[in-house]
């Protein structure tokens, strides 16, 4: 089975996220940039299913500038086969709707069984990426699995929607979004980033996957602004009346 | 003014889930508000005084045996359809799950823009549409339009307080075809725990969080008393989540659900950075941590260093004096 997972590169949580306000494009100079760890938690679905089935193959696909490459190489010390990575300069400020575009048609062009992405970004938090791929492919959609079974010619797992969960499943070709709690990912050890360097990164350009004339934005940002820092109030240390000093805090701004 | 598509979810039992009033209520905002619904043959028929009842000033009913047992599908197909019968120049859906991925199918499908987790939409003087993002953690305000002929947009739920005025709705009813090939199947229903009474975490006027400072689930239930106490939701941080001290659909932050309420009472919380992603546009925060540089305190209004097992305690009993 060839399994292709989507791979995603954003701002480092860990650190403060900025917009430029000018453009309303992400601030690259402001902070570290890494795998989503969720991407990472859709390969790890997808490198346990290669575990157990030696032949199947795990391909990692992104859509970015250069520097993306440093989260297919993490992907691939992982363990995956090998690593598809667009990258044209006609694709800064893509919208979700472009960049679905551009997955679906690199992912076409790569072939595949099963798609596996994260449900969704920590910097977008859009989740309809995989919607809108699977949607140009003429795919089933599962979204959002909290727990996923693999076979060879379906799959099938558990969403959990806002009211109660339900068991969905779809025979392959389908594509699957997941959860934080569908796996939790390994770490690369020293064998997966010493084969990871023989690896092959494919790099495409628009052109190359026939997306020349579709590279338009169309929800183009107007404006950007930040809002003012949220600043500490009163901080005490209970000395046993504390509680009482926030009852009536509570009480004078009418939260009781 | 042109048609503006809501698409309307409703439970596996056919009951219009609460997101309806605030898609309307956008979609009221951006032209003549047409509620979609897919449902079973003969099922549509009930909703419509409610849906009038919330402005749909049309209930577009798409009906199909195969709502419920196929997933997305039927949603897709009845705006699909709307769109060929109303020619709208927007669709709202809520940013749940099941309806950001019929809006992403559909933007798709029609080539269409789509403006992700909004807050708030509007119109421009020249009628174009807007939408209102709140990003990073609510640090920015984004607005965006669509170049597209129609705009697509997922409402972030609970973001959007108005509500349409009410209407009686003409009503269309028209039988759908589901593509069965293209949409998952759905197995099984497994329905949510038993109601607790305790109003949902999205869109709650009050949180009450706990996170790994409460230190098991039997002491869990320290934030269940005081959400009980305030008339509030319950929520946790993924630490407590991860621990297993509460289901996973508890967990407000980054990668949980992001509260925008007037109080959020944070307990044994360290306030990381994605937690604080998740609530710190609440109006008013409080929190309580042993740890007196717990990064919650730089956001919080009220902020008391101590133990949650002896400060709430106190604190629910004080709140009880006072209600007496
Ligand atoms: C990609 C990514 C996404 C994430 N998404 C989320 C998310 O959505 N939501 C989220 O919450 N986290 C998220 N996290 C995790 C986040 O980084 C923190 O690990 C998590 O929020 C910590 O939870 P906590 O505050 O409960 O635990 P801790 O950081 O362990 O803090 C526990 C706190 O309890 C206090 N405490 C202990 N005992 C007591 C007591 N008796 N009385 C009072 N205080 C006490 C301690 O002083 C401490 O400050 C994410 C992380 C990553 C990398």
């Amino acid at each position: 089975m060839k399994i292709i997972v989507l791979i995603k590169q954003v701002p480092d949580t860990e650190e403060e996220r900025k917009l430029d306000t000018s453009t309303g494009l992400l601030d690259r100079e402001a902070g570290d940039r890494i795998a989503d760890e969720i991407t990472e938690r859709a390969l790890e679905v997808a490198l346990r299913h290669k575990d157990g089935n030696k032949g199947s193959e795990v391909v990692v696909l992104t859509m970015g500038p250069l520097p993306a490459k440093e989260a297919l190489r993490k992907a691939l010390s992982m363990g995956a086969d090998s690593a598809v990575h667009v990258v044209d300069e006609r694709l800064e400020g893509a919208d979700m709707a472009l960049t679905a575009a551009v997955l679906a048609a690199a992912a076409k062009r790569t072939g595949f069984d099963l798609i596996i992405a994260g449900n969704e970004s920590t910097d977008g938090r859009g989740g309809v990426v995989p919607a809108m791929v699977a949607e140009h492919l003429g795919l089933p959609l599962l979204p959002s699995l909290n727990s996923v079974e693999i076979t060879e010619v379906s799959v099938r797992g558990e969403a959990a929607l806002d009211i109660g969960s339900l068991t969905v499943s779809a025979e392959l070709p389908a594509l699957m979004s997941v959860t934080e709690w569908a796996a939790e990912a390994r770490f690369p050890n020293f064998k997966g980033i010493i084969s990871a360097k023989r690896k092959h990164v494919e790099t495409l350009s628009l052109a190359d996957i026939d997306l020349d004339s579709a590279a338009t934005t169309t929800t183009p940002v107007l404006t950007t602004s930040q809002r003012p820092a949220r600043t500490a109030g009163k901080k005490i240390v209970d000395d046993g009346t504390a509680a009482q000093e926030l009852a009536e805090f509570l009480a004078d701004r009418n939260l009781l | 003014m042109t048609n503006v598509l809501a698409l309307i979810e409703t439970s596996s039992t056919g009951v219009i889930a609460n997101t309806a009033p605030a898609l309307i209520a956008a979609a009221a905002k951006l032209g003549t508000p047409v509620a979609v619904v897919a449902t079973q043959p003969g099922a549509g028929d009930s909703l419509v005084e409610q849906l009038g009842m919330l402005g749909a000033q049309q209930v577009y009913i798409a009906e199909s045996t195969q709502v419920g047992s196929l997933l997305v599908g039927p949603q897709l197909g009845a705006l699909i359809s709307a769109t060929q019968a109303l020619e709208p120049s927007a669709v709202v859906v809520a940013n749940s799950i099941e309806s950001r991925a019929a809006a992403g199918m559909f933007a798709a499908r029609t080539r269409s823009g789509l403006l992700a987790d909004v807050v708030d939409v509007k119109t421009d003087d020249g009628g174009a549409i807007i939408g209102v993002h709140s990003v990073f953690g609510g640090a920015y305000t984004v607005e965006a339009t669509v170049s597209s002929a129609i705009a697509v947009i997922t409402l972030r739920q609970g973001a959007l307080d108005e509500r349409a005025v009410e209407a009686t709705p003409s009503v269309t009813t028209v039988s759908l075809d589901v593509e069965s090939r293209t949409s998952a199947k759905i197995e099984r229903v497994h329905a949510a725990g038993p109601d607790s009474g305790r109003p949902g975490l999205r869109g709650a006027v009050t949180v009450v969080s706990g996170g790994r400072g409460l230190g098991s689930k039997e002491n869990f239930v320290l934030v269940e008393q005081l959400a009980d106490a305030l008339g509030g939701a319950v929520g946790a941080s993924r630490a407590a989540v991860d621990a297993g001290y509460i289901e996973q659909g508890s967990q407000v932050g980054q990668t949980g659900i992001t509260v925008s309420p007037q109080l959020y009472v944070a307990l044994g919380i360290s306030g990381a950075i994605q937690h604080r992603a998740g609530m710190q546009t609440a109006k008013t925060i409080v929190a309580i941590n042993k740890d007196e540089d717990a990064p919650i305190f730089d956001v919080a209004d009220f902020g008391i260093v101590g133990d949650v097992f002896t400060v709430v305690p106190q604190l629910i009993a004080a709140i009880g004096t006072r209600s007496n």
